[in-house]
């Protein structure tokens, strides 16, 4: 057993945190401010091949794994969450369900474009009477010929605005409930389809979420995404691995108000010392950084099982529980330590706190993780 | 090798269009101070093109010869020509320590020289003494000036070093010194001339030298948005303004008025430190001043280790206010 | 074009800090990095390749675990890397050094080589001229950008202390590179996977067929004396007064300094 990130994946750790710092951290606070897509770094990031990192190299990606993945969500997040889920939502809930389900047709066409980063991925399951119950999928697909006809709509579309390629769940066979589900691989040119409204958030400010809108949308049945039937299975197995994208995302949240409340507290004088010194703040860092080290290693240990083969989805959903409530606890706690300062945008645990709490509710809530692991406990 | 027939101190003198550098002048002092501990004298190699009538002058700051080559090849500096002359000159002459400007100049033509004459070369000194055993002590900072390393070049011959300008004291001028001026001619071979110079052209960057003020204003982090405040007091004081690494990063001021290790060294009679903490690459590039006022608003901070007087206060109050007074003291005058 | 890039393992010194109590310093956990000057020196070679297909190699002198730094030129896009490594080598001073290089370069084959100015735990700027003279070919140092006709020409910024100079030379040539000459391209992804199972050349003194009595310590002409923490200026009189007072007390001041 071995805890030591290998050598390729401590370059490229180094790798991805400078040019985190370098690239990313210096217009956080104003694609957050503005609410702006940062679509300048996501081709930046391609240019590096971080929209690829565990495509093999035959489909135009990076050849990576998802330990790689996973470190790169961290950083990001570090300094920016919303370029963080970005990177997780294309990666995790678009480029591996084609890379995992898809047809080799499939893969040939759309890997090597979203690998490299040219397109932009993204994923619609969620819809108004769908949200934790994804089985209550209202968007119909009929068979017409050589297509399905999607009729229906989706919310809370992260990348949703300025996605090429998405993938969609309908309902192919209302009768047969969750059988009866099927996924699409959904181009953004296809007539019939359109986004809609844009969210206003709290947090990852910079980040697209929006509704995507299907009226009679004819997608050509060679742009199924495994069998008919079979999209309720597929979208619980993207979502597992969704989830270390989400858990490496709050880890690098909390890590990044970690860092900054350190910076702070030696900095920060009062009552004639650094407030570090006091040892009310040591232990409650300490503490922090304990939970946050834990997290680390849970997002390790599923990424790690992903890459192997074994069976990671209770092991991705404890590891997004546990590290979304220890990023919200830190970042709450980060802004308490920078007192007045901490509430106001010159320092940046107000940004981190607000975009920590997303991670509790995306992918799964804290609720439908607990569920998750329960029902492998009591099965 | 035969150390005993090696001696004299020797200065490379740079001109940069006939115009003797100021890092030369510098130099010359220095070589005093080490050829008067030798009981040796002070040579200056002086390459160019139409220079001889300022030979003399170097003789007014310390040369006791002058080696002067004037010759068309050397009218710009270009490395290969260069060190076939004073390698020449070097072979010749067998000085016991040559020392160079560390400018761009002095920085290629001296490890250039080094590899052909296969002896040491110290870069960048801060000090330069003479031992007991009459060997020349090279103190340079090293680790981003976190440490100093005093060299030696025992068994070689010349001891050569660079020095940065800024760092050594001129001789005042003295017009009644006479040297002896020698006319050196040296054997080109122009087969190995493969570098061709196009064009040389100076940037309009303020051409300031913030190393040759008497007075420096220098302004950090804490000086925030004010910058105007610190003109206004370099105006009254007739001072330049200069700038830590932080300021001059964030495009406030240009690099050429940068103080510390990657920028300039600076000696001035007055540094007023205001808004720097002093990291420890901006107290190499000014710690040697010979007055230094600090102001910070924290009280821990390293640049009130180095100061004269230190102001644990609020730079961007004090500042004008200073200015304001000193008006009225310069009023009064 | 085949290109050869000088690389040099350093600790990044903006990082080393002084002991307060000691005055030494305080080397752990201080990064290791490519000295700046030298990553802009293979992004110049880098940028090179990009347009004229040039093959590109890193060599370094070091320790074994210099290893990392050829790796992530590797990541960079470098073709190949080589890595000097002997006990026999260490304690060189840039003479050495550079002799202990340009014994390896003499053995290869290449129309540029690159350096980088200077390296930050040296600051010394001395090995790529010397490589230069050993290797007989000519030099230009603080390179600001490199220009290439494609066939053999180049035309080079150099920068000088007043603005800058146009230089022409043909190859081979070796060039010293300023850190400002361009902004140094990230790793990789791809390059990185890549990089970890490229295999580096390791080469020892006999590899290179060197004149032992021309390296390392026994081959350097200078040796340290001895090394010190910089002596702390004992600090002078401090005031925590209002803006009015202290403005009296440096005016006072000055005016006993006779500076007004």
């Amino acid at each position: 057993m071995n805890f030591e990130l290998n050598k390729k994946q401590q370059l490229f750790k180094q790798m991805i945190r400078e040019f985190a710092d370098k690239e990313i951290q210096p217009i956080a606070a104003e694609i957050d401010e503005n609410e702006t897509f940062p679509v300048e770094s996501v081709k930046k990031l391609a240019k590096y091949g971080v929209m690829g990192i565990p495509v093999p190299v035959q489909y135009g990606g990076a050849g990576g794994d998802n330990i790689m993945y996973s470190i790169a969500v961290e950083e990001l997040s570090r300094v920016c969450g919303t370029t963080g889920v970005i990177v997780s939502a294309h990666t995790s809930l678009c480029v591996a369900p084609i890379l995992e389900f898809g047809t080799e047709d499939q893969k040939k066409k759309y890997l090597p474009k979203l690998a490299g980063g040219e397109w932009l991925g993204a994923f619609g399951l969620t819809e108004p009477n769908a949200g934790t119950d994804a089985s209550a999928q209202q968007t119909t697909a009929v068979e017409e010929e050589d297509a399905y006809v999607l009729n229906g709509s989706k919310i809370f579309i992260t990348n949703g605005a300025h996605a090429d390629v998405y993938i969609v769940f309908a309902m192919t066979d209302k009768s047969a409930g969750i059988r009866g589900i099927t996924a699409f691989i959904v181009e953004r040119d296809t007539l019939g389809f359109s986004t809609g409204k844009q969210e206003l958030k709290l947090g990852i400010r910079g980040s697209s979420t929006c509704e995507l809108i299907f009226e009679n949308c004819r997608i050509p049945k060679e742009n199924l995404l495994g069998k008919v039937g079979k999209g309720f299975s597929i979208a619980m197995k993207t979502l597992d691995g969704g989830r270390i994208g989400i858990a490496a995302q709050a880890l690098g949240i909390a890590q990044g108000a970690i860092d900054e409340t350190v910076k702070y507290t030696k900095e920060r004088k009062q009552f004639g010392r650094s407030i570090a010194q006091f040892q009310n703040t040591q232990f409650q860092m300490a503490d922090l950084y304990t939970k946050t080290e834990a997290s680390r290693l849970l997002v390790r240990s599923a990424a790690y099982k992903k890459d192997s083969g074994i069976p990671y989805s209770t092991d991705a959903a404890m590891a997004k529980l546990f590290a979304s409530e220890t990023a919200m606890e830190v970042t709450t706690k980060a802004v308490q330590f920078h007192g007045g300062y901490g509430y106001t945008r010159e320092y940046p645990v107000e940004r981190m706190m607000r975009d920590a709490k997303i991670t509790e509710i995306y992918e799964g809530t804290s609720e439908v993780q607990k569920m998750v692991i329960a029902a492998k406990m009591f099965k | 090798m035969d150390l005993s027939s090696y001696k004299d101190v020797f200065v490379f003198v740079e001109q940069r269009e006939g115009v003797i550098q100021s890092v030369a002048i510098e130099l010359l002092g220095k070589a005093r101070d080490l050829a008067d501990a030798l009981g040796q004298n002070v040579v200056a190699i002086f390459p160019g093109s139409n220079i001889s009538d300022k030979a003399k002058e170097l003789g007014y700051y310390g040369a006791d010869k002058v080696i002067c080559i004037d010759t068309p090849e050397l009218e710009h500096y270009i490395t290969e020509q260069y060190t076939q002359a004073v390698y020449q000159v070097i072979t010749e002459f067998k000085p016991s320590i040559v020392l160079f400007g560390a400018t761009t100049i002095g920085r290629d033509l001296g490890p250039r020289l080094s590899a052909r004459l296969e002896t040491g070369l110290t870069a960048d000194c801060t000090k330069l003494e003479i031992s007991e055993e009459k060997e020349l002590l090279m103190t340079r900072p090293a680790f981003g000036g976190n440490l100093m390393a005093t060299i030696v070049c025992k068994e070689h011959r010349p001891q050569m070093s660079t020095v940065r300008p800024g760092v050594m004291r001129k001789l005042e001028k003295d017009t009644s010194r006479k040297c002896e001026i020698i006319e050196y001619s040296p054997k080109f071979n122009a087969s190995k001339f493969k570098v061709k110079l196009v064009k040389s052209v100076k940037e309009a960057k303020g051409m300031v030298d913030i190393s040759e003020a008497k007075i420096l204003v220098s302004g950090g982090r804490g000086v925030g948005a004010e910058f105007k405040n610190l003109k206004d007091l370099a105006n009254v004081l007739n001072a330049e303004v200069s700038a830590s690494r932080a300021v001059v990063d964030a495009g406030v001021v240009s690099h050429d008025r940068q103080v510390g290790q990657t920028g300039k060294t600076v000696r001035p009679d007055l540094y007023l430190a205001l808004g720097i903490s002093g990291a420890i690459q901006h107290l190499a590039g000014m710690e040697e001043s010979d007055f230094i006022v600090a102001i910070n608003k924290d009280k821990y901070a390293p640049i009130f280790q180095v100061s004269d007087l230190g102001i644990v206060g609020d730079v961007t109050k004090i500042v004008p206010l200073l200015t304001e007074r000193l008006s009225k003291v310069k009023l009064e005058k | 074009m085949k290109i050869i890039v000088c690389i040099k393992q350093v600790p990044d010194t903006t990082e080393i800090k002084i002991n307060p109590v000691t005055g030494t310093l305080v080397r752990d956990g201080v990064p290791s990095i490519i000295n700046p000057d030298d990553k802009s020196g293979l992004e110049a070679a880098l940028s090179l390749k990009d347009e004229f297909g040039s093959h590109v190699t890193v060599i370094t002198m070091g320790p074994p675990q210099a290893d990392a730094v050829l790796r992530e030129a590797l990541a960079m896009g470098a073709d190949d890397a080589i890595l000097l490594t002997d006990r026999k080598f260490a304690g060189a001073d840039t003479l050495a050094t550079s002799n202990a290089l340009a014994s390896a370069l003499k053995k290869m084959e290449w129309d540029l080589i690159i350096a980088g100015r200077q390296a930050i735990d040296g600051d010394t700027a001395q090995v790529g001229p010397q490589i230069a003279e050993h290797l007989d070919i000519p030099q230009i140092s603080y390179t600001e950008e490199v220009k290439y006709d494609g066939k053999s020409l180049f035309t080079i910024k150099k920068q000088t202390e007043e603005g800058y100079q146009i230089l022409e030379a043909q190859a081979p040539l070796l060039l010293t590179v300023l850190s400002s000459a361009n902004k140094p391209r990230y790793m990789n992804v791809r390059g990185i996977v890549e990089a970890i199972d490229k295999e580096v050349k390791v080469l020892g003194v006999a590899d290179i067929g060197a004149d032992e009595s021309k390296m390392g310590l026994k081959g350097s002409p200078t040796k340290v004396h001895k090394a010190f923490s910089k002596g702390v200026k004992s600090a002078g009189e401090q005031f925590e007064v209002e803006a009015e007072e202290a403005v009296g007390i440096i005016i006072s001041k000055l005016k006993e300094k006779f500076i007004i």
